[in-house]
């Protein structure tokens, strides 16, 4: 299993703050490709994705017990 | 307190230019940003941030380290707030000593610059006749280029 977040944006998206995915091990552009098949508009275009609270590329490697989050556009300051 | 924090409560500047003051410190400089009422004449009524907090606070303290790599002798200490925050009030603060105020005035702009790149928070603006997360980010980075 591994966990994704969702914030700003996405959450009110998905209406979900998280939820848990058994797909591991999937890449993280599987992951992209899993959210805009399953949440229409999710965007992944322009979404990263952090895995264990980093920036991950797009051909890194989800593995079970890993904490996921898509990050949409930042706006902080 | 931490030199780096996400906050969900009004932000007391004077405790961060406090943490980051030392005998060597010859020039403090304090940012704060605040909420801004008219933005290309469309008027606020209030901002909601939210934030990945555990990476958001990782984030400023890798920014905290790239700073002190790049000016050595800076000491640095931000937070930013997150919640509802009405017109005027501050999101966010970053303060820099540093021995001499060049080095303090560069860093902290540096900082400001760093945190709207890649802080994971986010901003919904409110006006009177909608509301909407705002955001501008790159397409993806490819494999060899910066993550950030």
């Amino acid at each position: 299993m591994i966990t994704v977040h969702y914030f700003a944006r996405l959450r009110e998206l998905t209406g979900k703050d998280e939820e848990s995915l058994d797909r591991a091990p999937l890449t993280v552009e599987d992951l992209l490709n899993w959210a805009e098949a399953t949440y229409p508009g999710f965007g992944k275009e322009t979404i990263h994705v952090a895995v264990n609270e980093e920036y991950a590329l797009k051909d890194d490697v989800i593995q079970a017990g890993d904490i996921c989050a898509f990050i949409p556009p930042v706006s902080g300051g | 307190m931490k030199r780096y924090e996400i906050i969900d409560t009004p932000i007391d500047v004077q405790k961060y230019s406090e943490l980051v003051l030392h005998p060597a410190a010859g020039a403090v400089t304090v940012f704060t940003g605040h909420v801004r009422e008219w933005t290309h004449g469309v008027r606020t009524l209030y901002l909601a941030y939210e934030a990945y907090v555990p990476m958001a606070e990782k984030k400023l303290a890798e920014i905290g380290a790239e700073m002190e790599a790049k000016w050595p002798g800076v000491q640095v200490a931000m937070a930013h707030r997150i919640g509802e925050l009405k017109i005027s009030d501050i999101a966010v603060v970053i303060a820099v000593s540093s021995p001499h105020r060049k080095e303090a005035y560069e860093a902290n702009e540096y900082a400001i610059e760093r945190i709207k790149e890649v802080v994971p928070i986010w901003k919904k603006e409110i006006w009177e006749d909608g509301e909407e997360w705002i955001g501008a980010q790159k397409k993806y980075p490819e494999k060899g280029s910066e993550s950030q």
